[in-house]
């Protein structure tokens, strides 16, 4: 997100990685609620159909390490999708390549130019993996967390509300949601927290963020200590201030 | 309406499981011929074939490759007997301790004939399995130790045990990794070296032993009052209340979430790969460093995907099969 150079110092280096880890946890946080809440939502549908799928999602991903789905997704787009010139474009504007996915923006439209696009706006294939992979895995788990919450609300605050006449989704939105939220607040802070930890993997996959930067300066300096001493300083603070921040929003809701 | 979404869904599904079918079973290349695997528009599960020794045994000496397979094979029957509720007795340790030396010899070697192995060498599942069950055995006391310190009336105790969970479960497992395997040679004294299998072994357990003691803390919040206090109206001092009364019921409690705990364990141990040890993981990735074998990530993935996901889907149909028993008992 920051620009940076090789004449930079080690500051502005690890200043980046900061802005890095906070540019996929943040994205990789909204992904993953989104998707979380829409298959928890899924789980408890009368459908079974729709149930059983949500259920085999929750039951494949929870089962398989967060590692080896970062490494499978990004075999995917780098190994599964074609090189720049034979491009796959199904929107107009939106290229997908085996060196990035680029679609249009405020400030263009990409076009090939030489062996790759410029213009518009791109995601890496390793932000694009890290991202990928953090929120479905961590979608997962938050699936689980909304089905328990929805679960923890008594059938008959359900049956009032049926009796009263409101749809299902009023139901779901005025009687069922500010009740589930308060069990699920708490554990959705953990999941928070732990995409956030999770996204020190990308170092695996060579995405820049903190822990990959601090590493290289490690390797460069050998000063070891500080550097390790710097991420856990930065992921204590992380966490406890999401943790502060959900306390408050959980004080809030009572 | 409903009948009509139905039918989409499950011809949308059909597609889908038919696609992919096709490409991992019809148009797949089984034979490990890299260039028939290159002009296939299929799978190519060959490469899986030409590295299963490689991606099953890391670098362990070719010809004695029965050893670590006959180590694995026992270390998985230990664990499986060790889920039967009736084996759950003492003697259960002894068979461990057998079970254990036995793969030791087996690994290592040096007697009975065997050459002998350096643990450098060591790879692949037997190293996973092995890292899962030494940090579990190290981080389970460690943990009961921890969750009694969060409880404990003396305010320093409980203080450094809370800073200790809290400042563990804050960071991410591959910064403690990474301390153990840069940092922790610096407080060494000159010529002391501690092996890096061993190293990542210490991480893994310090950091597994913050999250196992919270889930034992969980336990003993949940025994009534009324124990303790009959405890101590029976005169019981500390470590009698606590070892004969409510540890053996804390630890019952919580057998479902511990095993839950595990799973994330066993799933954890493949972040060894960052710094260098040769995990299951990591010898599939090495295995794609195979400049005749390179650009097949996907099935590779794919594969490593389903082993790990064999053993956690085994551990956590156990863990479900034992919340349901203890529901009904």
């Amino acid at each position: 997100m920051l620009a940076y150079s090789a004449a930079d110092t080690y500051a502005r280096a690890l200043l980046v990685g900061l802005a890095n880890t906070f540019q996929v946890a943040i994205l990789g946080i909204a992904a993953a609620s989104l998707i979380g809440a829409g298959i928890g939502l899924l789980s408890l549908s009368p459908n079974a159909l729709l149930r059983n799928l949500a259920a085999t999602y929750v039951e494949f991903i929870r089962n398989v390490p967060v590692l080896v789905q970062l490494f499978f997704w990004y075999a995917l787009l780098t190994e599964g999708l074609p090189p720049p010139r034979e491009a796959l474009s199904p929107l107009p504007g939106v290229f997908l390549t085996n060196r990035g996915l680029f679609f249009p923006s405020f400030s263009g439209v990409p076009e090939l130019q030489g062996f790759n696009f410029a213009g518009g706006a791109a995601l890496s294939p390793e932000f694009a993996a890290l991202l990928i992979g953090l929120s479905l895995y961590t979608a997962a788990f938050i699936a689980e967390i909304v089905r328990a919450g929805v679960m923890a609300v008594r059938r008959d605050q359900w049956h009032a509300a049926q009796a009263l006449g409101l749809e299902r989704r009023h139901v779901l939105r005025y009687v069922v949601a500010p009740q589930a939220l308060r069990v699920i607040i708490p554990p959705l802070t953990s999941q928070y927290l732990n995409l956030t930890k999770n996204s020190s993997l990308a170092v695996a996959i060579g995405y820049p963020d903190l822990v990959s930067i601090a590493n290289t300066t490690i390797n460069q300096t050998g000063q070891a200590i500080e550097g390790i001493a710097i991420i856990m300083a930065v992921y204590l603070t992380i966490s406890l201030a999401i943790s502060a921040l959900m306390n408050w929003t959980n004080a809030r809701l009572r | 309406m409903k009948k009509v979404l139905n039918l989409f869904l499950l011809l949308l599904l059909l597609w889908l499981g038919w696609k992919f079918a096709d490409w991992a079973l019809i148009r797949a290349v089984w034979q490990p011929d890299a260039a028939a695997c290159r002009a296939a528009s299929g799978a190519c599960w060959g490469f899986i074939v030409e590295k299963h020794r490689l991606i099953a045994f890391g670098t362990y000496p070719y010809e004695e490759h029965w050893r670590p397979a006959l180590s694995s094979i026992f270390l998985v029957a230990l664990w499986a007997l060790s889920a039967v509720r009736s084996f759950w007795k003492p003697g259960l340790i002894l068979i461990w301790a057998v079970g254990l030396t036995a793969i030791g010899v087996l690994m290592w070697g040096g007697i009975f004939g065997l050459p002998y192995v350096e643990n450098e060498r060591w790879g692949g599942l037997i190293l996973t399995l092995l890292l899962t069950t030494f940090g579990l055995a190290f981080a389970f006391p460690l943990s009961i130790l921890l969750a009694l310190g969060r409880r404990s009336e003396l305010p320093l105790i409980r203080s450094l045990c809370v800073a200790y969970i809290e400042l563990v479960r804050g960071v991410p497992l591959i910064s403690v990794l990474f301390m153990a395997s840069v940092m922790l040679p610096l407080f060494l004294p000159a010529g002391v070296s501690v092996d890096k299998l061993l190293r990542a072994q210490i991480a893994l357990s310090l950091f597994a032993a913050a999250y196992l003691a919270e889930v034992v803390r969980g336990g003993l919040q949940a025994i009534p009052k009324h124990q303790y206090e009959a405890a101590d109206a029976l005169g019981l001092g500390y470590f009698q209340k606590t070892f004969l009364i409510v540890l053996p019921q804390a630890l019952r409690i919580v057998v479902p979430p511990l095993v839950n705990t595990c799973i994330g364990f066993f799933k954890d141990t493949s972040l060894v790969l960052i710094i260098g040890l040769f995990d299951l993981l990591s010898t599939i990735k090495v295995s794609l460093n195979d400049p005749a074998w390179t650009g097949f990530g996907v099935e590779a993935y794919l594969f490593a995907a389903l082993v790990y996901f064999v053993f956690c889907f085994a551990m956590s149909r156990y863990s479900r099969s034992l919340e349901a028993n203890s529901g009904s008992g």
